[in-house]
């Protein structure tokens, strides 16, 4: 329960590196000393980046913020997994206790020709933007809103609600899908508005519109295999895919617009 | 010897009873009639809580938005990460909130540093940002039957937070950035993600366009508009360790000002007094534990002096709450300023626990036995999740060790009650204006206060600018656009060129250790003339030795960084400048030659009652000061006592 001491590791990196979106890439490896096992996942590569600025190479390009594990910036694959070995936790959050002295990590970026590389481990995800551009929103302008407490929302649906709208946007499920789908963040907005009554007007509209600009977008089938699940740090449930599944069957059906 | 302008600065306020200013002032702007509107291009600088309401709100209204950030999503600008919750005058607690109530709070949580009638539209606007959060699919906290439910937070007496879990910050952003995602599919905003403000182009007089870098392609490019919004955040990174996300910068705001723009009450800075202690020299940034967490949490320390036992071996008569016992009204919720200064007054006084004697205990394990672990849990586990992942212990089990953090900063650049700069046309929201929280902000109010401005009021006086002054029409070939442009390509160059020894890291920690020191929770005179005179050499050496690998056409994280920490390096003395001046403890400014036998603040009314706004010379020139007199009706000044 205690903290363990901490400890120094030595590790080999092998990081992907490519200088831009036409450029080839490749790993490339490095050696790291002295890494406390306190550290962050991010501030070992910070320590990794010193290094490479002292001996005068390019330092790897990553993406991250608020280091906190809630902005999404950050991911990367580590050693095959999606934001690394623990469960429910972004790079930013993965620490150095978690690995042993002499290991080997392999470091690369999201994976999916919906995601494209725009440097090192960085990619471009502006997909997700686009899908809930066509969909992921009440339409209420500023101003137009009743009272709060005229509706109400009883406590365990505001709970799937909040469970749902936890998403970070981070890409990791798609990351981790072999089909590179993203029917795990779409599955997560749709579920979050649809068990709103706020979201009730846009419900059918809303999910057919986000399906096509998915399908639009490059984002593979999903085949059930639950790696998303498994990946996410956000912890958003398969069982979205499945009430997306049904919200999308329904609409399709029954929506006349 | 400070230059103080003669003329006293005026905010504009409208005047008459301070309930209806809001209304008597919207029924003086003028308007942009609803077909007209489209003509007109707004700039809005920032998608964060400030900037994501703003875009989303003038596009509804008709106008032309261009949204800029630093992120590769406007859904993760810094906003995103706060915790705990947005305050609101509703009263559905019946516990005697009011509007009233709210202002005077925040007023008083300000140490009457802050403008009376702002403050006001603030809590009267509090209300209306719950309807619309709730209207757009926020899924704030419920009771059992379906009612909207409230926390408290530090400096109030009433129930009046609403929260979604520790994500409030998350879920009103993405409220908002849905809003946007909505306008940016109707065309109403052109959004322009991973492009850095370098600079702001003024023709006239008037703010009409910005410079921006683009983040990917090394690119700049000029935008023109008819007004800008900036909504580009706090400044807290200057002390490197911080709360604050690692992109947040001065950047945007200080080349406004050195445009023309004042900037006031830099000093006043926020140390937050429940973040995670710093744990080694590798820290990259300090993670806050919501001060929600003091709702069911108790803060202390032994009673004895360098006590090593567990904390589970120290009985309950062997520790000292000490916040219990010095504000017994408040307790545990204190304001953040006095219960920092607290804890860190135990632990200079040889009372800190933990491997460096530098954090204090914050135990549930008293509302865990009352109320059990899942209520806890329910109400904070991603908190005690993020804490277990970052310290390897189970604070359901052993209780958190806290230490105070640079957090929040109240300062920024000034704005009128418009929200205006003194630059026409240039309007500041959110962290990045200095206007409603005085020397100290009470929690839950920043977003309350970003969104108050967003939603609702930049809306009615942006158009007002248009209206009156007629702006016409300007092409981006103007003489201003190209001096701009060429004015942060070759800033951007020199940076390049230095071709130094020592990484932008090592400078930017360097700075944040003087400011920690110096300009940190208690200051002195001695110590921020040093720190004045070791920020200045810190600037020479960075430009003299600043290491920066790689090119200015491509993304280069390690440039971007390098820009931001120049910008630092020159901020970082006007705010050493503005807490040698102040000669007076207040709020988060706290200098030890004032203050009472118990250590608390010693604010001085006669001389300091005014809002500091300077005004740019140049680099290694003393600024001018322009006072803004500060008047207290409704809420007059008071002693801020939470005993
Ligand atoms: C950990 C944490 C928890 C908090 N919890 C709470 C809480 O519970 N309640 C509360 O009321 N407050 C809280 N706060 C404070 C609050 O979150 C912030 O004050 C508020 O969100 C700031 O919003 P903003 O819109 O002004 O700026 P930000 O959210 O900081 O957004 C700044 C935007 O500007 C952009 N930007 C910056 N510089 C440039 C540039 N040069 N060019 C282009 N774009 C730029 C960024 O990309 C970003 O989009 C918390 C703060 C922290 C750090
Ligand atoms: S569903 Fe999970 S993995 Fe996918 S984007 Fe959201 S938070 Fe990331
Ligand atoms: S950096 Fe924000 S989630 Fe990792």
């Amino acid at each position: 329960m205690n903290h363990v001491a901490s400890k120094n590791l030595n590790l080999t990196l092998k990081i992907w590196r490519q200088a831009g979106p036409k450029q080839p890439g490749g790993l490339k490896t490095y050696q790291v000393r002295g890494i406390s096992t306190d550290m962050s996942f991010l501030e070992m590569l910070d320590v990794l980046n010193e290094q490479l600025i002292a001996s005068g190479e390019e330092p790897v390009a990553f993406d991250h913020d608020c280091r906190e594990g809630i902005c999404g910036t950050c991911g990367v694959v580590i050693n095959g997994q999606a934001h690394g070995p623990d469960s429910g936790t972004t790079t930013c959050q993965l620490h150095m206790r978690r690995f042993h002295d002499g290991d080997t990590i392999v470091i690369e970026p999201w994976l999916a020709k919906a995601f494209p590389i725009v440097r090192d481990l960085i990619v471009d995800r502006s997909a997700f933007d686009r899908i809930i551009q066509a969909g992921g929103f009440v339409s209420v302008n500023t101003g137009n809103a009743p009272e709060a407490n005229t509706t109400l929302v009883p406590h365990h649906v505001q709970q799937d609600a909040m469970n749902a709208a936890a998403c970070i946007g981070c890409g990791a499920c798609v990351a981790s899908c072999k089909n590179a789908s993203a029917m795990l963040f779409v599955s997560a907005k749709v579920s979050h508005l649809a068990s709103l009554p706020q979201g009730q007007a846009e419900r059918s509209k809303r999910v057919l519109n986000m399906v096509a600009t998915m399908d639009a977008e490059h984002f593979g089938n999903c085949t059930n295999t639950g790696e998303c699940e498994a990946a996410c740090p956000a912890k958003i449930k398969l069982s979205n895919i499945a009430q997306l599944n049904r919200e999308y069957m329904k609409a399709a059906l029954l929506s006349k617009e | 010897m400070v230059t103080v302008a003669d003329t006293p600065l005026d905010g504009r306020c409208p005047d008459g009873n301070i309930a209806s200013r809001w209304d008597q002032r919207k029924r003086d702007l003028k308007l942009v009639a609803p077909n007209n509107k489209r003509k007109y291009t707004v700039i809005v600088v920032g998608t964060g809580l400030a900037g994501g309401s703003a875009a989303a709100s003038l596009a509804e209204l008709g106008y032309n938005v261009l949204s800029f950030c630093i992120q590769d999503s406007p859904r993760r600008a810094h906003s995103i990460a706060a915790q705990g919750g947005i305050n609101a005058a509703k009263n559905y607690q019946n516990d005697g909130d009011s509007v009233w109530r709210l202002f005077y709070d925040t007023v008083k949580g300000g140490e009457w540093r802050a403008r009376e009638s702002n403050v006001y539209r603030l809590a009267t606007l509090s209300t209306s940002i719950i309807d619309q959060c709730v209207a757009q699919g926020v899924p704030f906290a419920r009771e059992y039957g379906g009612t909207l439910t409230n926390r408290s937070f530090g400096g109030a007496q009433v129930s009046r937070t609403f929260y979604c879990g520790g994500q409030t910050g998350q879920q009103l952003l993405l409220g908002a950035y849905q809003a946007m995602m909505r306008q940016v599919s109707g065309g109403g905003i052109k959004l322009f993600t991973r492009r850095e403000m370098l600079d702001l182009v003024v023709v006239d007089g008037i703010a009409r366009g910005i410079v921006t870098r683009d983040l990917v392609t090394g690119k700049y490019e000029t935008f023109v508009s008819d007004a800008v919004v900036l909504c580009t955040g706090g400044y807290g990174n200057a002390y490197y360790l911080s709360t604050m996300a690692k992109t947040c910068n001065v950047t945007a705001a200080w080349r406004c000002h050195k445009r023309g723009a004042y900037f006031a009450n830099p000093c006043f800075t926020q140390i937050h007094p429940t973040c995670i202690p710093v744990s080694g020299d590798h820290q990259s940034k300090l993670t806050l534990m919501s001060e929600s967490l003091r709702n069911d949490g108790r803060v202390w320390v032994p009673k004895t002096k360098g006590d090593t036992r567990s904390p589970d071996q120290i009985p309950e008569d062997e520790r000292d709450y000490y916040l219990e016992r010095r504000y017994p009204s408040y307790g545990n919720l204190a304001p953040r300023d006095v219960s920092s200064r607290a804890a860190k007054e135990r632990c200079d006084a040889g009372f800190g626990v933990g491997p460096s004697g530098m954090s204090v205990y914050l135990d549930f394990s008293k509302a865990i036995k009352e109320d059990g672990e899942s209520v806890i849990r329910e109400k904070y586990g991603n908190l005690f999740h993020m804490y277990e992942r970052i310290t390897d212990e189970n604070p359901y089990k052993v209780p958190m060790r806290i230490y105070p953090a640079v957090h929040y900063t109240m300062g920024g650049l000034w704005v009128d009650y418009n929200l205006q700069s003194n630059l026409p046309g240039l309007y500041v929201l959110g962290e990045a204006n200095f206007s409603d929280h005085g020397a100290n902000r009470l929690g839950a109010s920043a977003l309350m206060q970003g969104l108050a401005d967003g939603y609702f009021v930049i809306p009615y006086t942006v158009g007002d600018h248009i209206a009156t002054r007629k702006v016409k029409p300007i092409s981006a070939d103007r003489p201003e656009f190209h001096e701009a442009l060429e004015a942060a390509k070759s800033r951007t160059a020199a940076i390049l060129n230095v071709k130094g020894t020592h990484s932008t890291e090592h400078f930017h920690r360097a700075l944040g250790k003087i400011m920690w020191d110096h300009v940190g929770m208690a200051r002195n005179e001695k110590g921020l003339l040093h720190a004045i005179e070791q920020i200045k050499t810190l600037r020479e050496q960075f430009w003299h030795d600043v290491k920066v690998i790689g090119s200015g056409e491509t993304l280069n994280q390690n440039l971007e960084h390098a820009g931001r920490v120049a910008d630092f390096l020159e901020f970082a003395e006007l705010l050493a400048r503005d807490a040698l001046y102040r000669d007076e403890s207040c709020g988060g400014h706290f200098r030890e030659e004032h203050q009472t036998e118990e250590g608390e603040c010693e604010r001085n009314d006669a001389d300091f009652s005014y809002v500091s706004a300077w005004e740019y010379q140049g680099i290694g020139t003393e600024s001018i000061l322009h006072k803004e007199p500060l008047t207290f009706v409704d809420a007059p000044f008071g002693v801020r006592s939470y005993k």
